[in-house]
């Protein structure tokens, strides 16, 4: 018998990368712009989905895959809105991994423009897996309160945009929007933020136009 | 709560090397975790105990190395090292600051027996 120490130093998570990559590379290709929405459950989500469906009617074609512990709810729910949708359902896993994006991957059609994946409500372990996006946008709705950048860096250090959710409820509670701005660029200067009401509608077409933009960065950047 | 997940992986790499080594046990097991990769120590710990069970690991011992946050400044060319989510320049206050450690989860050396 002999003792040996071996010098490793491999990633965890390089098998989620390299799958992210490939997924990446596919919808780039496709001239697909993917968006990875990642917040605590009810923070608004597929409500934002929806609003964003309806904005988007008749001027962008979009796609979404839902990600939940369990049920189909929220796939039913963006199909009412006449988007097509791709349920899966984690069987208690936290988090999406981009095999499981994979996976679906090849059922999206080609002929959309934004490819929408709703991550399991979680502000914590999602953060750490990469799915393919371009965007990551992470949602906080006023009701959860304006210190959550500060105690859930992760989240915050990874998106490139915030979308403050709820708006319609400020008057009713002490969350400082402004406070909660400036917490998330304190830990990721440079993030986009809006503040929406996907109710009402408010700044979702601000949210749309941002999405457009980059969009249209991606279909030039491939040309 | 994804410990589980990661620690799955460590086991992923676990066996590709101690085939590559033809090794008949694996006695420990170093990771590197950073303050801000989204990882608990304790639950991987508690991860790795519950996983081991059954495999060449079973008599290994998991030690977690903490990586801190290590910090760049473009401004003023500052180097900070930061336990928590502070993410400006300790000499000159710039949040434009690049994460150059502090974000890893790696498997960075195990020690087996042959």
């Amino acid at each position: 018998m002999s003792k040996k120490t071996i010098l490793v130093q491999q990633d965890l998570l390089a098998t989620n990368k390299q799958a992210a990559a490939a997924i990446r590379q596919e919808l780039r290709g496709r001239g697909i712009l993917c968006v990875n929405l990642l917040s605590s459950p009810g923070s608004g989500k597929t409500t934002l989905l929806e609003a964003l469906a309806d904005r988007f009617k008749g001027r962008c074609r979009m796609a979404v895959i839902e990600g939940d512990i369990e049920t189909e709810l929220d796939a039913e729910r963006i199909r009412a809105r006449g988007v097509p949708a791709w349920q899966i359902t984690t069987g208690g896993a936290c988090h999406l991994e981009a095999r499981m994006i994979g996976k679906v991957l090849g059922a999206i059609p080609s002929a959309i423009d934004f490819l929408f994946i709703e991550n399991v409500g979680n502000l914590v372990c999602p953060a750490s897996y990469d799915l393919g996006e371009d965007i990551r946008c992470v949602l906080l709705s006023s009701p959860e309160g304006d210190d959550k950048p500060a105690k859930y860096p992760q989240a915050f250090l990874s998106a490139d945009c915030l979308v403050l959710t709820k708006t319609d409820l400020l008057p009713h509670l002490p969350f400082d929007p402004a406070r909660a701005a400036a917490e998330a660029l304190s830990i990721k200067p440079g993030l986009r933020v809006f503040a929406v009401s996907a109710l009402r509608g408010d700044g979702v077409s601000d949210l749309a136009a941002y999405f457009i933009e980059a969009l249209e960065r991606l279909r030039s950047a491939r040309a | 709560m994804h410990e589980l997940s990661l620690i799955a992986s460590v086991f992923d790499i676990l066996e590709e090397k101690a085939r590559e080594q033809g090794a008949t046990r694996i006695t420990k097991v170093v990771l590197k975790v950073g303050v801000m990769s989204g990882a608990v120590p304790d639950l991987l710990g508690s991860a790795f105990e519950t996983y081991k069970k059954g495999t060449l690991a079973e008599g290994a011992r998991l030690e977690t190395v903490i990586v801190p946050v290590r910090l760049r400044c473009p401004d003023c060319g500052g180097a900070t090292v930061r336990e928590e989510a502070d993410f400006s320049c300790a000499a000159c206050g710039s949040q434009r600051v690049e994460i150059v450690e502090g974000r890893e989860l790696v498997v960075e050396r195990i020690e087996l027996e042959t």
